[in-house]
Formats: C-alpha cells, sequence, structure tokens
C-alpha cells in the first residue's frame, strides 16, 4: 500500500530528529545548576561531601559529559532507556507505569474536544450570524481565554468541594479496592474533571476551526450542484461538506499530540495524577537525566504514532492524497 | 510600588484572623471523656516523593513521615520533649563518655516475624548511622564499635567523650533501627526494602504506587498493648499545594504536615471548624530563616556591613505583615523553643536603624555614588517556602534604600545548594536552618570551619575563627550538661556578635489536621512520630 511506504518514509525521517532532540535535551540540562545528586541532598536536608562523591561515583556522574552523553546513546541503540535515579528502577519501567494514565487522558480529552469541537462547530457555521452562532463562538473564546489551572481549580471548588459529585484529585479511590467494572467506572469517574479541564482549550480551537471550514466548504460548487440535484439540507452537510470540512481538523489532532502532553503537565499537577507530564516536571526538578530522556523519546515515538494514524485516516477521507494527485 | 502596598494588605488581612490565634492559643480541644475508637484509615498530604523510604539511611521529615510509623528509633521525645525509650527500654554512660550502654525491649518482632536484638542495633549504627546517614556520620564520627554481650543489651564504644545527653537528643531523628537479616548481604543504597520498609513499627507497609499514594496497615503483633487504633495510613501525593487544600476541603486529606499549604489557604483553613491549625507538635523541628554571607566578597568580609545589613531590614514589620501569627523574631543560632540550650542573654541583636545601616556603610568607606548607589548583590533565595521567596524580595527592597543594589538569582533545589555550597556563587543567601533538639547535631556545622567544600548547610562561607572552633569542638565532648549548655551560650553570643550568618526569623511549622483527629500533636516531634496512639472520631 502506498500509503505505509509515505508513513515508513516519515517513520525513518523523523529517527534523525529524535535524536537531535535528545542530544539537544542532554546538553541543555548541563547547563542547568546542580545534578541529581545535588537535588537528592536537597531533599535529605544535609549529607557530606563524602557520600556526595560516592552517590555521583553510583550514578556515573564523574564522567565526562561527552563520555556520559556517548554512555547514554549507546545504551539506547540496544533499547536500554537506563536506570532512574529518584525511582531506583529502569526508566523503560518508570515510564510504562505512567504511560498509560497520561494516553487515558489524553484519548479521553482529544475525544472530547474533536466531538464537541464538531458538533458545536457545525452548529455555529449553520446558523452564521445567528444567536447559536453567537453564543457558540463566545463560549469558544471563554474556553480558549482560560488558564487550564485556573479552570481546574474553579472545577475542583464548584463540582468536588460544594456540590461533591466528583472526587478532586487521584486516579482512582484507594481506601476501597475495586476490580473489573466497578474500577472501570471509578476510574473514568475521577477521570471526568482533568478530561474537561484538558479539554476545553482544544474545544474552543476544535469548534472554531470546524466553523470556519464548513463555511468554506458550504461555497464550494459541489455543494451547490448536491443541493440542485435536490439532496435535503441534512444529507448535505453530512455526505458532503463533514467529509471535506474534516480534513483541517485531522490535522490538528496530529499536531496537537504534542502540545498535549505539555498541557497535561499542569493538569496532572492540579488533578494529582500519576502520568507522563508531571514524571517529567520531576525529573527536571530532581536532574533526573535518564529519566527525562527516556520521557522525550517515548513522547516523540507517541507524536509520531498519532501523525502517522493521521495519515491514514487522510487518506479515508480524501483518497486524493494516497493516489498523488 | 502601589501593587506591592497592596499585596501587603491584602496579606495582613487573611493573617490577623482571630480563628488562627484562638488555634494557636488551644490547638486541643477537651477530649478526655472520649474512650479511643479502633478503626479508621488517616490520609496524610505528602508534597515531595522521596527517593527511599529508610529514615536509618535518610534524616528528613519527608521520610519520617511515613518510615517512622513503619521503623523505630531508640527513643523519642515525650510531651515534654524529654528523650523516652521506644525500642530502647533504658541507658546509662560511663563516667569518662565513651562507653553508653542501651537496654533493649524484649519480646519485639519484626514485620516479617523475626525477633528485634541487638544485632540489628549494632549493625544498624556501624553500616548505616555511620557510613550513610546524614548528620548519623558527623553524630557518629568517633564511634568505633558497638558490642553486643546479649540479644538485649548493645554498648556503643566512643573515641571521644560522648554527651549522654547529645546522643539521646540525637538519637529520634538519627537512632532509627532496620533489620540486620533484611540489609546484611548486598548494596544497602540499593536494598528494595528501602521502598518497602521492614520495621517494628505499629504500621507494616502494604503498598507504594509512585506518584500516587502510600499505604500501610496495622501491625497485629506491635509490642504497645491496644496499639495503635487506626486501620490504615494512606499518604496522597500532592505536589501542588493548592490542589492540596482543595482535598482537604473535599474530605479526601486528613492530615497536611510540615506547613504543606499555602500560608493564605492555612489561614482560611483556620477558621473552619473542620479543622485544626496550628503550629502544637512542631517544636521538635523549629526552624530559622538565615541571611548567609560570603566573605569572599571584600564589602561582605566586613563586619560593619554585616551589621549595616542586619539594621537596615525591618524583620518585625516583615513578620507581621507576611508570616503572620506563625512566627517570630530569631534572636540566635539556637532557637527559643530549645529548652535545653537557650541561652538566657543571647548577645548582640540588629534592631531596624536605617540611619545607623547608612553611617556603618560611610564607615566601612562605601559612600553612596551617584544616583545614592554604593555596590551591588546577588542574593541566592532557597527554593523550600514561600517565606523565604518574599523574605528575599523584602531583603531587595530594604537594602536598595540604604544603597545597596540586590540581584535576586533563583534556583531549584539541586541549583541552590550546587551554587552556594559547591560553587560558592553568591553574595548572600537566603534559606532555613532547621535546629535538631541539640546544636552539635546541625547546627554548629554552620559556624565550624574546616568544612570540605560541596557540603550543603555547613559553613561555606569563607569565615574561620578560632575562638568558634574552639567552643565548638569543646562543647561536642562535654559530658557535663550543665557546662555543655553555658558553652553553647558563649558559641551564640560570639555568632551573633560575628555575624558570619544572620537568623532573624523564628518559625514552626504549620499543622493542619481534621478536627476529628484525636491524640495528634502531642510530641514534639509528632509528624515525625509513631502515631500509636492516633485516633480518628466518627
Amino acid at each position: 500500500m502506498r500509503i505505509l511506504t509515505l508513513a515508513g518514509r516519515r517513520l525513518a525521517a523523523s529517527i534523525p530528529t529524535v535524536l537531535l532532540i535528545l542530544i539537544g535535551i542532554f546538553l541543555l540540562l548541563q547547563f542547568a545548576p546542580g545534578d541529581t545528586v545535588d537535588a537528592m541532598m536537597a531533599q535529605m536536608g544535609g549529607g557530606d561531601a563524602a557520600t556526595a562523591r560516592e552517590l555521583r561515583k553510583f550514578y556515573g556522574l564523574d564522567l565526562s559529559v561527552a563520555a556520559q552523553l556517548g554512555n547514554y546513546l549507546w545504551r539506547l541503540v540496544r533499547f536500554d532507556l537506563g536506570f532512574s535515579s529518584i525511582y531506583g528502577k529502569p526508566v523503560a519501567a518508570v515510564i510504562a507505569e505512567r504511560l498509560p494514565v497520561t494516553i487515558l487522558l489524553m484519548t479521553a480529552s482529544l475525544s472530547f474536544a474533536f466531538f464537541f469541537g464538531l458538533v458545536l462547530g457545525v452548529i455555529a457555521a449553520r446558523g452564521v450570524n445567528k444567536w447559536p452562532d453567537t453564543v457558540i463562538s463566545t463560549l469558544g473564546l471563554i474556553f480558549y481565554a482560560t488558564p487550564s489551572f485556573w479552570f481546574g481549580l474553579m472545577a475542583i471548588v464548584v463540582f468536588s468541594i460544594y456540590l461533591q459529585w466528583l472526587p478532586p484529585g487521584g486516579f482512582e479511590d484507594i481506601t476501597t479496592a475495586k476490580t473489573g467494572i466497578w474500577r472501570t467506572l471509578d476510574i473514568a469517574h475521577h477521570l471526568v474533571l482533568p478530561t474537561l479541564t484538558l479539554g476545553f482549550i482544544f474545544l474552543a480551537i476544535y469548534l472554531r476551526i470546524m466553523r470556519a471550514s464548513m463555511l468554506e466548504v458550504l461555497n464550494l460548487d459541489f455543494v451547490r450542484t448536491a443541493r440542485a440535484k435536490g439532496l435535503d439540507e441534512t444529507g448535505v452537510v453530512v455526505r458532503h461538506v463533514l467529509r471535506n470540512a474534516m480534513l483541517p481538523m485531522v490535522t490538528l489532532i496530529g499536531l496537537q499530540a504534542g502540545t498535549m502532553l505539555g498541557g497535561s503537565v499542569v493538569v496532572e499537577s492540579v488533578f494529582s495524577l500519576p502520568g507522563l507530564g508531571r514524571l517529567a516536571y520531576e525529573s527536571v526538578i530532581q536532574r533526573d537525566l535518564n529519566t527525562l530522556l527516556g520521557i522525550v523519546f517515548i513522547s516523540a515515538l507517541l507524536v509520531v504514532a498519532v501523525n502517522f494514524l493521521v495519515d491514514l485516516l487522510y487518506a479515508r477521507l480524501d483518497p486524493r492524497i494516497t493516489s498523488g494527485v | 510600588m502601589s501593587s506591592h502596598r497592596f499585596d501587603m494588605t491584602r496579606r495582613a488581612a487573611l493573617m490577623t484572623s482571630a480563628a488562627i490565634a484562638a488555634n494557636v492559643a488551644f490547638p486541643q480541644r477537651s477530649f478526655a471523656q472520649e474512650t479511643p475508637r479502633k478503626g479508621g484509615v488517616f490520609t496524610v498530604h505528602y508534597g515531595a516523593e522521596q527517593r527511599q523510604l529508610n529514615p536509618s539511611l535518610q534524616a528528613s521529615t519527608g521520610v519520617y513521615i511515613i518510615g517512622g510509623k513503619i521503623q523505630e528509633a531508640l527513643v523519642d521525645l515525650d510531651a515534654n520533649g524529654q528523650p523516652v525509650g521506644v525500642l530502647a527500654e533504658s541507658w546509662e554512660s560511663s563516667a569518662d563518655g565513651k562507653t553508653i550502654t542501651f537496654k533493649l525491649r524484649q519480646g519485639v518482632t519484626w514485620h516479617d516475624g523475626k525477633p528485634f536484638t541487638s544485632a540489628d542495633v549494632a549493625f544498624t549504627a556501624m553500616e548505616m548511622w555511620k557510613k550513610i546517614l546524614n548528620y548519623g556520620s558527623t553524630l557518629q564520627l568517633f564511634l568505633t564499635a558497638v558490642d553486643t554481650p546479649d540479644p538485649h543489651t548493645a554498648v556503643f564504644r566512643y573515641e571521644r567523650p560522648m554527651p549522654l545527653s547529645l546522643l539521646l537528643r540525637a538519637l529520634p531523628d538519627l537512632g532509627y533501627i532496620s533489620a540486620k537479616h533484611i540489609y546484611e548481604t548486598g548494596d544497602i543504597r540499593a536494598n528494595p526494602a528501602n521502598l518497602a520498609p521492614v520495621g517494628t513499627g505499629p504500621f507494616k507497609f502494604v503498598q507504594y504506587e509512585r506518584g500516587q499514594h502510600i499505604i500501610a496497615e496495622r501491625n497485629p503483633n506491635y509490642w504497645r498493648p491496644n496499639a495503635p487504633y487506626l486501620d490504615r495510613i494512606i499518604w496522597r501525593v500532592v505536589t501542588d499545594r493548592a490542589a492540596a487544600s482543595a482535598q482537604v476541603e473535599a474530605g479526601q486529606i486528613h492530615y497536611s504536615p510540615f506547613s504543606g499549604l499555602t500560608i493564605s489557604d492555612s489561614a482560611r483553613l483556620a477558621k473552619d471548624k473542620r479543622y485544626i491549625v496550628s503550629t502544637k507538635g512542631n517544636e521538635g523541628n523549629p526552624r530559622t530563616n538565615t541571611v548567609e554571607f560570603n566573605f569572599r566578597r571584600k564589602e561582605l568580609a566586613d563586619i560593619r556591613v554585616r551589621q549595616a545589613i542586619a539594621h537596615a531590614l525591618n524583620i518585625p514589620f516583615f513578620i507581621e505583615n507576611f508570616l503572620g501569627d506563625f512566627a517570630k523574631l530569631g534572636v540566635g543560632p539556637i532557637p527559643s523553643v530549645s529548652r535545653d540550650f537557650f541561652p538566657s542573654d543571647n548577645g548582640p541583636q540588629y534592631a531596624y536603624d536605617k540611619a545607623r545601616a547608612a553611617k556603618l556603610l560611610d564607615e566601612a568607606g562605601y559612600k553612596a555614588g551617584a544616583g545614592g548607589e554604593r555596590f551591588s548583590l546577588r542574593l541566592l533565595p532557597a527554593p523550600w517556602g514561600e517565606d523565604i521567596s518574599l523574605f528575599a524580595t523584602f531583603i531587595q527592597q530594604s537594602l536598595s534604600e540604604v544603597g545597596i543594589k540586590v540581584e535576586i538569582v533563583r534556583n531549584d533545589g539541586g541549583g541552590f545548594l550546587k551554587q552556594v555550597y559547591d560553587e560558592h556563587a553568591f553574595d548572600l543567601a537566603s534559606g532555613w536552618h532547621q535546629y535538631r533538639n541539640d546544636p552539635a547535631v546541625s547546627t554548629t556545622v554552620w559556624y565550624r570551619s574546616g568544612q570540605p567544600k560541596g557540603a550543603p548547610w555547613t559553613n561555606q562561607w569563607g569565615w574561620t575563627d578560632p575562638v568558634i572552633d574552639t567552643i565548638i569542638d569543646n562543647a561536642a565532648t562535654e559530658v557535663d550538661p550543665g557546662k555543655r549548655k553555658a558553652l553553647y551560650g558563649d558559641f551564640v553570643r560570639r555568632a551573633n556578635a560575628e555575624l558570619p550568618i544572620w537568623t532573624p526569623i523564628e518559625q514552626l511549622f504549620l499543622t493542619v489536621i481534621s478536627a476529628r483527629a484525636r491524640n495528634h500533636s502531642n510530641t514534639p516531634r509528632w509528624g515525625s512520630s509513631t502515631w500509636h496512639d492516633l485516633w480518628l472520631a466518627e
């Protein structure tokens, strides 16, 4: 299949990019004063110089920067992400624990934002310059302008503290052990507020894009033709307009997968979720270089994978892309 | 300037709440008539995760708050701040102070069922305290051996006299015991039990989910009769302070220790009947705010400049407007809550006097140039608490009024320690000094010369004073408690006169706890203690 070669080529092209990012971050972190042993001392509240020296040796920090980087890349070639100095276990294991939470949160938020963005965008476009459009566009603007940490905290105040409907944080209820469907429901219950908090900004973007692209497609010739054929308005919108108007939306998903990983740092902190974003933040504070590089590596793979899926979707939506016209 | 004023008035309004004053004054409401209830889950706010949880390997409140429920120390402090036996039942010192004998509690078992013996004490002291534990390695520097004549006697042998009172005051923090049979093989630092501690304490470790929670449950074979009361303790990892106070309000967290919430949130919760906000139970962990001077700067090597800086800061104003009832004027390196060592005379004090500051700077030869500026300094505030950050800004603004321009350089924890204590890349630094019940444990190292470069929280100012070095060395090996106290009085007066570091503010950590909790805050290091008698009312 032509699309697979296309995607494969893309994947290959992203390898040097990922490598450059890794080296860049490695060097950038060298400029930050202090290493993981300094961070460890800060956490311990004291220690003597001999202990520090011993710890530096233990973590291989007594080597030169070039040697450390060389070691890291050589391990990476063998698919070994190294050992985390904060968690005391392999980086791959640390990331594997955190990845599901972040993927769950990202998927939920993206689906929420995409679905409601699409619906609201279509409604706004159909009623352009009438009251539904005004209401929806204003709402979109508010969502877009609200910082997610503020939104998250306000949501906690309203829904957790006053109404007591939803939990204020955490991934699942730990006071009672739940299994099977109850556990799934419990996790879903805990993810409602984080999903909305992370999703609203993206929802605002999707609805603006959807509205604009609907308006554009609605004015194209083939729509007029479809109408002239006597198709009813719903048919025109669903079968002709929507499919074409979705292309920019799908492009955005690919672009926003990366942004969302960044945005999840805030949401994961506010809702105390054990995700990748918070792990990345903590690794910087603790100067845990291996973990940080591991996260960058995995995130880069994640973004590549999402873009690959977007390419596949593209081909479904617009066959011209694969035929190379 | 106007926004700055606004900020201060807003804070002033928050801090003057009568509720706080009431709670600080009467933190323990009377529950004498109640009978303790068995059962319940107590949830605790855990702000920063640790790399390991074994208190025999790391002395910090972050570890004690979890590890201190699972593992136990030889001694703890009672309600009056006096040493009381935990795993040790009694102790005595030889006349020369070189041999200290502990009689250990009998019938105590580890959580895995093995008996606790003197072999565990000897192993922990020699392999962990002396080699790995921060501050432990300094405290036990002259420990040569621990003899175990029988399973319930441990004899500590020292090369130089070890004051019994020093050891007993240090051991609540630096005296946690680990099981020999778990640690004797392999690298101690890499032992999996560091993250799944095994102890003799009232609670058994159950689970540690990184980034989420740590769980411990009741130890059914605990040696104290009828203890503990709680079924479980859950520590919830919440790194964001605002999120933590939301979880407290939503009832998901019962206890936020060691000033874990912001000052304004604590003040707000103090007005709510469901919580008790107080400094009680933290008398064993007092801290002072510090101003550290780098003597490598020629201006700061001049005592008149250091005195001028101290006189230029209006500390009572700062405390009143920014820290509220939680802090008071600091008078020296030994905080006033230290019943054993706080001297009756602290020596010179530096009251706010801008004119005097200007005069001292003139005398030192730093006359105001064009625009009123004399010279400029780099100030590095430690990132541990919001008070340090506020204080840095306050120092900057106050010193600009006497012609010293201050540039604030902010770092995270690792960066701060590296720059101040290893690279000496600071002119002024500001952080906390935490006092550990005896000045020899972690206070005198801030003043004793000859500290190796790279050792955090030690004398890295480039300051040497043979007089103070002698006082410190004599006091550390003086076995007579009265003479020791007198020597530390000399130490405080000398430190205040020479001013290598200034300790202008004294603070206690703030506790926010559910009003349902009983028997809490009843010892001076309660947050770190075992919680064997803590219970939750319905």
